[in-house]
């Protein structure tokens, strides 16, 4: 039973289907993000990395339309060969049309909705195609009846992957956070996307909780399901992602494989600084942690 | 165990006398001004002022002597209770829920329907008049357009602080058409609808990008310009002086209620000659206007549009990461909530038979919003009963005559009006912050429909 999207076919596997080029984006006298080139292949986790205040965040509010770029182009190649240029779409028409979905790094719920609710809110668009923009569905006609049907068993199909199930009826924001950041996920995959972008979905989830997030993800990128993610948690990025970008003052400075990454002595420095010791060790022991 | 708990008792009366003291203290200095002196003018018009400090003493005495058994009695009694009841295991919410409790929604809507009749045969005709008009007909307008304005305010979550102008709207379409082109209530009813609606569009393009307060301001004066439209636009509609002679409702075009002639309604039916027969027709008028707009709210939150109208209200951001358009959205919700504020609007013209544009001032905008607010946002049923109490309350000061015997004849109960309904508000708020009926009914679920407590959902920031 699948109903986030078709399993991908092994002819577009490796297929770019996200291509940044010459991004560039200021904030009045700040350059936040300079010429910034990346691709995100189909069916991979593509990671993006950086220390704080890279710009990693502004590169998601791009490419989702939150933010409209000062220059460069985004376009965004879809299963069918659709093409989209994502900088000149308003934010919800990308996630409605170019099939994009995000999260956020402060989670928003519609926390007085319970967490079925939450999932039928994010299936507006089919749900409204199928109500006849409400005037059919007003008459109680039974298209919409069994759309809203189909909609609800959606929502549990993803419940059960976000191991959500049992609490489908209670108010979204009684959950506890890492089940909130679980459930944000669940939330963006019922918009049927075909790159799922998660902002920073490891940020203070306890070890189970983390584990919880990666069985998820998997999940996800199984279906057929592209991610793009910012991550700060170096053991998390290692281990999932099959692709990193590494960005630093709004410029990337490295890109490739995991392993390519780590050893990247760009990366290294820019991680390690050259002089703070004591950052010095944090991350190499992050980095080490990295490794198994 | 005893010596413990009788210091335990000396404790809270030591502790009861304190607050008593500082009560009475506080309530001496509040009403030191307002109540212990008086002005007044003599014959010579000239304004004295006079000491009451026997009224004073009374407002004094009342605070702390109820400061002191409320601190004293009454909570120690209370915590008592809880405790036995917490020792008993047994749990303070309960989800067994009475008979009437069940049935609530069947028993009212059987009531309402019997109202008249049984009015009728209580008081007769024309005492009947009292009971279905100034009560049944003026609550039910409330209802209405509370139920109205909460599509906007409860669910959608933007604050409208000029909700009377759709009201406006929709009382000066049936008012205007009907006397320029003699059209009839039933033509002009959906049409006042929709074009309140289309005003509610036009008001809502322009305010997409406020949020808040801002939005608040703004829809402030969008009333505000109707009414001062509708006063200085005299050649249209005759300024102050307002529309008078508006048609009465037919029954559906058959029967009319102009006494005398020849398709008079109550002949018909053979009924002797009463005006009551056309308010008890209005009262069922307008109890299914409330049917409507109360299955029309009902339907819409099930739908996807009404999801997308309480997911705007919790989280607009996250809402346009979904995929809607919140721009759409906001303007179905306000075209919504402003056409049922239309057909509210046509009703009340031709109810009064007369409209003028002080009926739109916005304190009828504030009472509106007031009763969603002391409802409990969203909550069709809380609203129902906010505005039972808010409207047919102020209604009920009109028949306090008795009251008169205690303040003496010069005591006018109408005039205190705004003022309890502060006091109503303010108590309301202090016991139930989150109106009446706080929690949130889930519009789907999987296994069990479970009410979402009021701490979890959001007003909206506009």
């Amino acid at each position: 039973m699948t109903f986030g999207t078709d399993m991908m076919t092994s002819n577009t596997t490796g297929d770019t289907l996200l291509k940044v080029e010459h991004l560039s984006m200021k904030f009045g006298g700040l350059m936040a993000i300079n010429d910034l080139s990346f691709e995100a292949r189909r069916g991979e986790i593509t990671a993006l990395i950086g220390p704080n205040g890279a710009g990693k965040t502004t590169v998601f509010n791009c490419i989702t339309g939150f933010y409209k770029p000062t220059m460069g182009m985004i376009t965004l190649r879809q299963r069918d060969g659709k093409e989209h240029l994502l900088e000149r779409l308003n934010d919800f028409e990308i996630t409605k049309s170019a099939k994009v979905a995000r999260t956020f790094q402060n989670i928003r719920l519609f926390s007085g909705l319970t967490v079925l609710e939450n999932l039928l809110v994010a299936q507006h668009n089919a749900l409204m195609k199928a109500s006849g923009y409400t005037i059919l569905g007003l008459l109680g006609l039974p298209a919409y009846r069994n759309a809203a049907k189909a909609a609800i068993d959606k929502a549990s199909y993803w419940l059960e992957k976000a191991e959500l199930i049992d609490r489908a009826d209670d108010p979204a924001g009684d959950l506890p956070y890492g089940a909130q950041r679980r459930l944000e996920i669940a939330r963006a995959m019922c918009t049927g996307p075909e790159l799922l972008c998660l902002d920073e979905p490891a940020a203070g989830l306890n070890p189970r909780e983390s584990a919880a997030l990666n069985t998820l993800l998997y999940a996800i990128r199984d279906e057929g399901v592209s991610i793009l993610l910012i991550e700060h948690d170096m053991s998390v990025v290692m281990e999932i992602s099959d692709h990193v970008v590494v960005l630093e003052y709004g410029q990337k400075i490295s890109d490739g494989t995991p392993d390519h990454v780590k050893n990247d002595p760009k990366v290294i420095a820019a991680y390690l600084g050259v002089e703070d010791d004591e950052v010095e060790e944090v991350i190499a022991v992050e980095l080490e942690g990295g490794d198994h | 165990m005893n010596a413990a708990s009788e210091t335990g008792s000396t404790n809270i009366m030591s502790k009861a006398l304190r607050e008593a003291a500082f009560a009475g203290a506080i309530a001496f200095g509040m009403f030191l001004l307002f109540v212990g002196i008086e002005t007044y003018q003599d014959i010579d018009n000239r304004l004295v002022w006079r000491t009451r400090w026997g009224l004073l003493a009374i407002f004094v005495i009342i605070a702390a002597v109820g400061r002191f058994v409320t601190v004293g009695f009454i909570r120690p009694h209370i915590d008592r209770r809880k405790l036995a009841k917490a020792k008993s295991g047994v749990l303070e919410i309960s989800e067994e829920k009475g008979f009437f409790h069940r049935h609530f929604l069947k028993i009212a809507l059987i009531a309402l329907l019997i109202y008249p009749p049984m009015s009728v045969m209580l008081f007769g005709p024309q005492g009947s008049l009292k009971y279905v008009d100034n009560f049944g007909i003026q609550i039910l307008i409330y209802v209405m357009l509370a139920w109205g304005l909460n599509i906007v305010v409860g669910l959608a979550g933007l604050l409208d602080l000029g909700y009377v102008a759709f009201y406006a709207v929709g009382a000066y379409s049936y008012a205007l058409l009907s006397s320029y082109f003699g059209l009839s209530f039933w033509v002009l009813l959906p049409l006042a609808g929709i074009l309140a609606a289309m005003w509610g569009v036009i008001l809502g393009f322009p305010v997409l990008r406020l949020r808040g307060d801002y939005l608040a301001i703004v829809t402030l004066a969008f009333g505000e310009i109707i009414r001062l439209v509708l006063l200085n636009w005299t050649d249209v509609t005759k300024g102050t002086f307002g529309i008078s002679g508006i048609a009465k409702a037919s029954v559906f075009g058959i029967w009319s209620f102009n006494v005398g002639a020849p398709d008079y309604f109550p002949k018909a039916l053979g009924l002797a000659t009463s005006s009551a027969w056309y308010k008890i027709f209005l009262f069922y008028v307008i109890l299914a206007l409330c049917m409507l707009t109360a299955y029309v709210t009902i339907r819409l939150r099930r739908m996807p549009i009404g999801r997308a109208w309480e997911a705007l209200r919790e989280d607009e951001i996250a809402c346009r990461s979904l995929g809607i358009n919140t721009v759409t959205t906001k303007l179905t919700a306000f075209a919504t909530g402003a056409m049922f504020g239309g057909f509210a609007g046509s009703f009340f013209a031709t109810r009064q038979g007369f409209v003028s544009p002080e009926s739109f001032v916005f304190l009828e905008s504030a009472v509106i919003l007031a009763i969603v607010v002391l409802g409990g946002m969203g909550s069709l049923t809380g609203i129902a009963i906010a505005a039972v109490v808010m409207v047919g309350g102020t209604e009920l000061l009109r028949e306090m005559e008795f009251l008169k015997l205690i303040f003496g004849p010069d005591f006018t109960p109408e005039l205190y009006r705004m003022l309890l309904f502060g006091l109503a508000m303010i108590i309301v708020m202090l016991f139930k912050p989150r109106g009446f009926v706080g929690s949130r009914q889930p519009t789907a679920f999987l296994k069990q429909r479970k009410a979402v407590s009021g701490s979890f959902t959001k007003e909206g920031h506009g």
